[in-house]
């Protein structure tokens, strides 16, 4: 196991792990959050927020969250900055080969999801977590809880915040069409049989998770 | 058929290279790319015009892997499955423009030209990229058994001819696709399983350690080899490194 890490197949390894993991997060973030706009008050998304909120487990797993996306940016920068020095000079004619469209832009689209990422996270996790009374409180059933369902349907009211997280989703989007059964390829699994149902899912799960994430911001801000 | 080039001109390698531009005229539509570049180089010399412009090849027959142009924005130009040897005209039309580069990545340095020095190869070669055999008498042929889908995939894997193409037409200047057909060319024969471990591990330290990009997978590089090398290959050598380092 020594010195894997040092290696570039050992980085890509980390680089896909970590991106699986983050895939497996985005479906948990997307189910919450549905249930914002398939129930008619914030309750059970409030309810649902405090426990991801408060339980130790998912507390835990939070550290190892952001530690999955620390490594993921970390290799991917030190792996990015090796490809641009093995080729300082550059073609006159650019390759225009037969290659996967969404492969060319995994930089591009990463830095949309990086800049949305701060943006979101200041939007809601910081200020709700850090900046004291930034939540009012909601009484269900006799226990307290933060009513964010209430903050994020405020939020999502304003024209210029929705534009720009369907903006940022697209790119998530993009970055996951890639990425998904890129994992794979980089864990060593490809297979002449089971390599397209990779792909396939990976495209039905990133359209799905993509579509889901906008259709929340567009969903508040006509019809709640 | 009357074509103009536009050439990468490079006096040695640390002069600064330029584009030039060239016409030539009455070129044959069977005559292969690099008989067209003979053509030009012969009227450069005949006509006192210029230095004859230097380009790599040997066998001209697609399998020795010394050529190498990148030709309008594609690695061994426009044809699928060939070297720029076995290119032909024909796959162009009269009144063509045709830019010719040569590769471009770090580890494969200019040397005149549209002529790259490809030692970073040779250097991963040494670093495992063979089998270790003691001498002796020749053994049977047919002493070892191996299956028929083993042998076909390992000589797939064979078929390369380290020309550099996968280098050339990545985005990143990975390797990957080179070192892969090395390691799953011999991962595949009982015969390479002896040193498997350590030549994964030696030939991808090599190949970090000279100085190509990362595979991220964009295929490109499967795409444009002449040899028609599958990445499936690269998914192989990702198996066997993780085999050595890990397991």
């Amino acid at each position: 196991m020594s010195n894997v890490f040092t290696f570039s197949i050992g980085k890509k390894l980390v680089m896909a792990l970590m991106g699986l993991f983050l895939c497996a997060f985005l479906v948990v973030h997307l189910g919450i959050n549905l249930a914002l706009i398939f129930s008619s008050t914030t309750e059970a998304f409030n309810k649902a927020a405090h426990f991801m909120g408060t339980n130790p487990v998912v507390k835990a797993m939070e550290i190892g969250l952001f530690g999955g996306i620390f490594l993921h940016i970390l290799y991917a920068a030190i792996l990015t900055l090796k490809n641009w020095i093995a080729r300082p000079v550059g073609y006159k004619i650019g390759n225009n080969q037969q290659t996967s469209f969404f492969s060319k832009y995994m930089v591009h689209t990463a830095v949309i999801v990086a800049i949305f990422l701060v943006l979101h996270l200041f939007d809601f996790y910081v200020k709700a977590k850090f900046q004291h009374g930034f939540v009012n409180d909601v009484v269900y059933d006799g226990k307290t809880y933060h009513d964010l369902g209430t903050l994020v349907l405020e939020r999502f009211k304003i024209g210029w915040v929705v534009v720009v997280y369907v903006i940022a989703l697209l790119g998530l989007g993009f970055h996951l069409i890639h990425g998904f059964q890129s994992a794979f390829q980089t864990m060593g699994l490809n297979h002449p049989v089971y390599t397209p149902i990779i792909k396939a899912v990976g495209y039905i799960y990133s359209v799905a998770v993509t579509l889901g994430f906008i259709a929340i911001p567009v969903a508040v801000y006509f019809f709640k | 058929m009357d074509l103009t080039l536009k050439i990468w001109r490079q006096a040695n390698a640390t002069a600064k290279g330029k584009f030039e531009t060239y016409t030539v005229k009455n070129i044959s539509p069977d005559s292969s790319f690099l008989e067209m570049l003979d053509i030009l180089n012969q009227q450069l010399i005949e006509d006192n015009i210029a230095t004859p412009v230097c380009f790599d090849h040997d066998c001209r027959e697609g399998i020795c892997g010394m050529c190498g142009l990148y030709i309008n924005g594609r690695a061994h130009g426009p044809d699928k499955g060939v070297t720029t040897c076995q290119l032909h005209m024909r796959k162009f039309k009269d009144g063509d423009t045709i830019v010719i580069e040569p590769w471009r990545a770090k580890p494969f340095p200019i040397i005149k030209d549209l002529v790259v020095d490809r030692t970073a190869f040779d250097k991963i070669i040494a670093a495992g990229g063979y089998v270790s055999v003691n001498t002796g008498g020749i053994p049977d042929a047919n002493a070892i058994p191996i299956s028929k889908k083993d042998a076909d995939t390992a000589m797939d894997a064979a078929a390369c001819i380290g020309c550099g193409a996968c280098v050339a037409s990545c985005k990143n200047a990975s390797a990957m696709l080179f070192v892969a057909a090395k390691v799953s060319q011999f991962a595949h024969l009982p015969q390479g399983k002896v040193e498997a471990k350590e030549r994964v591990k030696n030939m991808v330290s090599k190949m970090d350690e000279v100085g190509f990009g990362n595979c991220t997978n964009t295929g490109a590089c499967e795409a444009e080899c002449p040899k028609e090398i599958s990445i499936l290959h690269i998914a192989k050598l990702n198996r066997e490194f993780f085999a050595a380092k890990i397991c």
